[in-house]
């Protein structure tokens, strides 16, 4: 008889076998490799393509990037250090770079913009975040005022009327909160009207010429670059959300009036482009205007990118409203919730959801089609590739400013897409 | 009866239009500040320096007139104006003065109510080759392909001349001079073609200028100048002798140099004239007396400007050709200071 287990009963064995690493094909990197990139015959094709483009890309702008000039005054001098090799001459952005920012705002002053930008990241913060205090919403109301100042100065007191209309309407709302919900709305809308309109002018001009304080005034002219593009695309995004959910529910509303204006405000904006609505902006409103007044250019844009945002809001979220099942509309209705209580609590929390990747799309859009300005003769950070290029010290310039612009615009809008992405994983839209 | 009434309100807006106006000069003057509309970026023309103060030949023009209005010729606001925008923001009154190389045609003026205060630059469409063609005159370029800017005049000036010479070519459409030069270095075009002056910056933004050759025929009339809006002639007229001006300086040998030892009285009646130390030619215009002194004094005379911005000691290099004095076989022939 032999010792050895496995030869007992020659065909069982009793005893475990260590256990044996995987084969070569079926782990690591090899595996990876084999199920991801090489799994067929058209993925590998497709793979070997990828690679060949990127050793191409890499080959081809990798030289130029590495060579890169930093210390140069003019194209001609890049030319000269680099001595008829290929390389990129971003001497341009270390010389320009603060006008592709800020435009002409004044150099002393550029802790404004920047004040400015990192209190609009605190205000949109609680927006953005449910876990950060409640508290911080009042700052991000009070914002606006706040930013509006920093950047254009003048008078302090200036917002401070503005803000004290919103206030009016707040206390007459109040008031009249127990009579009715419409009397108190209309309430609140005519005392805020009528102190902008009647009494916020002496307001601000008793206390301006009394207690003159604020930062020294800019104007908007010497507004350009990033600056321009932040402060149209801030404004219209953060004004088209609210007036789109409105258009929207106008839109969707049982009142023919409201409803009609809805559907042709809506339809009018759609069917025409946005440039139409700039070079409206820009040119046609001058003519309707008395000669003199000067109606800031930046506000005319504002107006119109918001206007047409807006309408394109309010179709993404007549979607998300579409597809909520008609049963809560009724079970609301079941609850004695009031219109807007239905709204708030039941409605629009879902049909918001259902429209993010829509409305996060249109923000994108938004902020891109900023840089249409260029074509009403704002100066924004294409309008000022060109002006810079005009210079003689740098006619002849085109890629180095172009990737600066660009990369700077894919922040914003990777930002943008990665949080949209973040708070669709929190909500499960899908619901999964 | 409506109809009445709706006439009479476009009647009532077009006097207090017309009224606003003439008082360009008042307007300025209590402004503190004169408002000039300038392109969005023209190499030597008008373009922003790192420190955001606007440089060039046509800037030059607003900071003269600024200097002979309110005493200081960096009393500007520069409003950027693109092609579409140029004509409405003066006729709405959001700019004073248009100093924005503009072609002088008879449409801009009587048409769209512009009054152009003179010529300050001669320009004229040509024509951008590389040296490897070979091609030494404009008539050898049958059956190229041409790199055109779409929607403007050199576009109809080119189909123009090739048609009159019976000669064939190919357009390359494309948007923006900045386009043009990419597309022209990448050999996606043999000739390009625009105004004389733009060639010439291009081709000094080049890597290797000296591949490339102008050439020499012009192929339309491109007077460039300053442009008022319509209906005010006292205001058209200080730009217009403004500019007059800083041209009669040159032919009389008044520069930024040797004008404040000038303007103390000369045995020349003619610059006494116009530097005022004889004469009122000054209050003529609404002015004061030493208005040219400041006008001449901001950035020199007219050949002071051209060779400081786009003559031939600068990058840009552009003779004078026909935008030399008169007495040197240019056009440039400012009417007497008398």
């Amino acid at each position: 008889m032999s010792d050895t287990h496995a030869n007992t009963v020659s065909y069982v064995r009793d005893s475990m076998l260590p256990e044996q690493e995987p084969p070569l094909k079926e782990r690591g990197a090899m595996k990876w490799l084999r199920e991801n990139l090489f799994s067929g015959w058209l993925n590998t094709a497709l793979t070997l393509l990828s690679i060949f483009v990127i050793w191409f890309i890499i080959i081809e702008v990798g030289p130029w990037l590495m060579n890169t000039v930093w210390n140069a005054g003019s194209l001609r001098e890049c030319r000269e250090i680099l001595d008829g090799t290929s390389g990129a001459c971003f001497a341009v952005i270390k010389d320009r770079w603060h006008q592709l920012m800020f435009g002409f705002y004044p150099q002393d002053m550029y802790w404004r913009p920047v004040l400015a930008f990192v209190l609009m990241l605190v205000a949109v913060a609680p927006i953005l975040f449910a876990e950060l205090p409640r508290k911080m919403l009042y700052f991000s109301g009070l914002f606006p005022f706040i930013g509006y100042h920093l950047l254009w100065g003048g008078s302090i007191w200036l917002p401070i009327a503005a803000l004290m209309g919103f206030v009016a309407g707040y206390i007459a709302f109040r008031l009249l909160d127990r009579m009715s919900s419409l009397i108190s709305t209309l309430g609140a809308v005519a005392a805020a009207l009528v102190w902008w309109f009647v009494l916020a002018a002496p307001f601000n001009a008793v206390l301006s010429s009394a207690l003159p304080v604020g930062l020294p005034f800019v104007r908007s002219d010497a507004f350009g670059g990033f600056l321009v593009s932040l402060v149209i695309g801030v404004s219209g995004i953060s004004l088209s959300l609210p007036l789109g959910i409105l258009l929207a529910l106008g839109r969707q509303s049982e009142m023919i009036f409201v409803k009609t204006v809805c559907v042709v405000f809506i339809e009018f904006i759609r069917g025409v482009p946005l440039i139409t609505l700039l070079f409206t902006a820009s040119l046609l409103l001058n003519y309707f205007l008395p000669p003199g007044t000067s109606f800031d250019l930046i506000l005319r844009v504002i107006i119109m990118v918001t206007l047409f945002a807006t309408a394109y809001m309010a179709e993404v979220i007549r979607g998300g409203l579409a597809a909520l099942p008609k049963g809560q509309y009724e079970a609301a209705d079941a609850l004695g919730l009031d219109y807007w209580k239905a709204q708030r609590l039941i409605i629009m929390p879902q049909a918001l959801k259902i429209s993010i990747p829509g409305i996060v799309n249109t923000f994108i859009g938004l902020f891109k089609d900023t840089t249409l300005v260029v074509f009403i003769g704002l100066l924004d950070p294409i309008g000022l590739s060109n002006a810079i290029r005009a210079d003689t010290n740098w006619n002849g310039i085109y890629w180095e400013l172009f990737i600066f612009i660009g990369a700077l615009f894919f922040i914003f809008c990777f930002s943008m897409s990665r949080y949209s992405q973040y708070l669709e994983r929190k909500l499960k839209t899908d619901h999964r | 009866m409506k109809k009445t009434v709706l006439y009479g309100t476009l009647a009532a807006s077009a006097l207090l239009a017309g009224a606003a106006g003439a008082q360009t000069l008042e307007a300025v003057q209590s402004n503190g500040e004169l408002s000039c509309g300038v392109s969005t970026g023209l190499a030597g023309f008008s373009a922003p320096d790192a420190n955001g103060v606007w440089q060039g030949f046509d800037v030059a023009v607003c900071r003269a007139v600024a200097a002979a209005v309110l005493g200081d010729p960096m009393a500007v606001s520069f409003v950027s104006t693109t092609g579409q925008t140029r004509f409405s923001a003066l006729a709405s009154g959001e700019i004073d003065m248009l100093s924005r190389n503009t072609t002088w045609t008879l449409s801009r003026d009587v048409d769209l109510g512009n009054t152009f205060a003179g010529i300050n630059y001669y320009d004229g469409q040509g024509f951008m080759v590389n040296r490897e063609l070979g091609v030494g005159s404009a008539m050898e370029l049958s059956g190229a392909t041409v790199c055109i800017q779409t929607g403007t005049t050199t576009e109809l000036n080119l189909a123009d001349f090739f048609r009159v010479n019976g000669m064939e070519y190919e357009p390359v459409p494309i948007e923006t001079n900045a386009e043009a030069q990419q597309q022209y270095l990448a050999g996606a075009c043999d000739v390009y073609t625009t105004d004389a002056s733009g060639l010439a910056a291009t081709r000094a933004s080049f890597p290797e200028p000296g591949n490339h050759a102008i050439l020499p025929e012009i192929i339309s009339k491109e007077p460039l100048g300053p442009a008022v809006r319509q209906g005010d002639d006292q205001w058209a007229d200080i730009v217009r002798w403004t500019l007059n001006a800083l041209i009669a300086a040159e032919e009389l040998g008044v520069t930024s140099a040797n004008i404040e030892e000038l303007a103390a009285g000369t045995d020349n009646p003619e610059i006494n004239r116009l530097l005022g130390s004889e004469g009122d030619l000054g209050g003529m215009l609404g002015l004061d007396s030493d208005w040219a002194v400041r006008a001449i004094s901001a950035a020199g005379n007219y050949g002071e400007i051209f060779a400081s911005t786009i003559g031939e000691q600068t990058p840009i290099g552009l003779a004078r050709g026909l935008n030399a004095q008169w007495t040197q076989g240019g056009l440039l022939y400012a009417p007497p200071f008398r």
